[in-house]
């Protein structure tokens, strides 16, 4: 059901982990649902110099997770604000049907923590 | 890689013994039982055989076991057939919240046509007494259908006490013992059950075929009309090889269910105290002694259910989760929501399956590999305590 590319940001996710003083954070998703996402954004000169991701849910979800990190690594926060979850599922080769919710989430929280980046930005 | 599998309340390996009584089935003796020459007259021998099998390792009359096509068809028979054969004496049934689909699903269709269905809460192993089912029945109440054990934690239910409320009261009563078979003693007398299926292939039989026993003297409505099989009650050109299969695998289930309970329990058990002595923030879902001797499920906290089957996959190791991921739903699983589990705990399931295959090598197997794949998946947790890593 899921394809090679899935299984294998599953299996060698990239990326995981937290950043510490990071200028971004962004949360989406809840453990009710089974699907929680937390992103990391370290940025410099308006580009995403380090991102992390920690997910707790399924198989799709880390791959998504993981997929979202590395198109997003080394954009500017314009780019990465561009990334839709199409662009996400379309890059692992798809996902199946049940599991597209996993894409939004990915979407979801890159842009979550491009807006605390922004957040912090601007009050400084 | 080395499969290990340990799955086997989903299905079972159909046993060599079986597969070698249905094949020349399928080439040889390939005759319709209804037909009066040659090959028709070894069919019908045949299914009389496994009927006699079947009937034995049940400890029923011969002419109260019926062939179907699985447990589904069965369940689904027992309950709309009896519904629809009483509705003139009333409309209410009672179930449990922690039936399978099979039954859940048809109890709920039967509410649509105008049923009224009790669906009785459990306790925190997935219990209900025979205290409770007495205090459910009213002056409407048809049928009684409550699963001998729970195929997702493994629980028994007190049949036999439910069996005789159930008469006291005189109400219908029907178990789905699916599970049951070679793993606890199946035995309608003893039980005091009107109505009780079975599915082949959980015990090293066929898919696709399945068994209700109807006691003599209860007369359920017929789901499948067309021709005079099964002593007219159902219809189709019997499953010649799977009923076959479903004859011996029943034998050889009910010969060597002692046996076979008693090391699956200390493998069972070793496997359960393992996983809580290995990986920290772990329950036991079900009961601890009154349970299945093949099944183990457990909830580890702050990782999901799909994800650590996909890991156990990748290590060869074919197990269960009643995460919703794996549900088909957006909920976890009912039966683990039934037992009180919030569903962050519910979602964090795995069951693992044994059957009279399962080895000790299995079960350290699983020892070895699962705390492994929990520490990978709680480190990329953003809800598992740091300070704990």
């Amino acid at each position: 059901m899921y394809t090679d590319k899935v299984l294998d940001h599953f299996a060698n996710p990239r990326n995981v982990g937290a950043i510490e003083q990071a200028d971004g954070v962004g949360t989406v998703g809840n453990a009710k649902c089974g699907d929680i996402m937390q992103i990391y954004l370290k940025v410099e000169n308006n580009i995403i110099q380090d991102v992390k991701f920690k997910t707790f849910g399924c198989g799709a979800a880390i791959a998504t997770s993981s997929m979202a990190t590395e198109m997003v690594m080394g954009k500017t926060i314009e780019e990465a604000l561009k990334l839709t979850n199409r662009a996400v599922m379309e890059a692992l080769d798809g996902l199946p049907p049940a599991k597209v919710h996993c894409s939004l989430l990915a979407e979801e929280a890159i842009q979550a923590a491009i807006e605390d980046y922004q957040k912090k930005h601007s009050s400084e | 890689m080395n499969r290990i599998y340990l799955d086997n309340a989903a299905t079972t390996p159909v046993s060599q013994q079986v597969l070698d009584k249905m094949l020349p089935y399928f080439r040889q003796e390939y005759g319709n039982a209804s037909s009066i020459y040659q090959t028709g007259r070894e069919a019908r021998k045949a299914v009389d055989t496994a009927r006699r099998q079947a009937a034995a390792a049940i400890n029923a009359k011969v002419q109260e076991v019926y062939f179907t096509a699985g447990g589904s068809e069965s369940d689904n028979w027992a309950i709309k057939g009896a519904a629809f054969a009483l509705a003139s004496k009333g409309n209410h049934i009672i179930t449990t919240s922690v039936e399978h689909h099979a039954v859940l699903h048809t109890c709920q269709w039967l509410e649509k046509q105008g049923f009224d269905v009790t669906y009785l809460p459990v306790d925190e192993y997935g219990r209900v007494t025979a205290a409770q089912v007495e205090q459910a029945i009213n002056d409407k109440t048809i049928l009684i259908t409550i699963m001998a054990a729970n195929n997702e934690i493994g629980t028994l239910m007190p049949i036999a006490e439910i069996a005789k409320v159930a008469k006291e009261h005189k109400v219908l009563f029907h178990t789905d013992a699916v599970q049951c078979m070679g793993a606890v003693p199946v035995d309608v007398t003893q039980w005091g059950v009107d109505m009780l299926s079975l599915s082949a292939h959980k015990f090293h039989g066929p898919k696709g075929v399945g068994l209700l026993y109807i006691r003599s003297g209860v007369k359920i409505d017929s789901l499948i009309h067309g021709g005079a099989q099964e002593r007219g009650k159902r219809a189709g050109t019997e499953n010649l090889p799977g009923i076959v299969g479903f004859g011996e695998a029943t034998e050889l289930a009910s010969s060597k269910q002692q046996e076979n309970a008693r090391r699956l329990t200390l493998l069972r058990d070793e496997l359960i105290e393992g996983l809580l002595r290995t990986i920290p923030h772990v329950r036991l879902n079900g009961h601890p002694t009154e349970r299945l001797p093949g099944n183990v499920n457990v909830s580890i906290q702050y990782i999901e259910g799909e994800a650590m089957l996909l890991r156990l996959d990748m290590a060869g190791i074919a197990a269960s989760s009643g995460s919703a991921c794996t549900s088909g739903s957006l909920d976890p699983s009912h039966v683990l929501l039934a037992i009180g589990l919030p569903h962050e705990i519910a979602h964090g399931s795995l069951r693992f399956s044994l059957s009279d295959e399962s080895t000790q090598q299995d079960i350290d197997e699983v020892l070895k590999t699962l705390p492994g794949i929990v520490k990978t998946l709680r480190d990329m947790s953003p809800i598992f305590p740091e300070k704990e890593v």
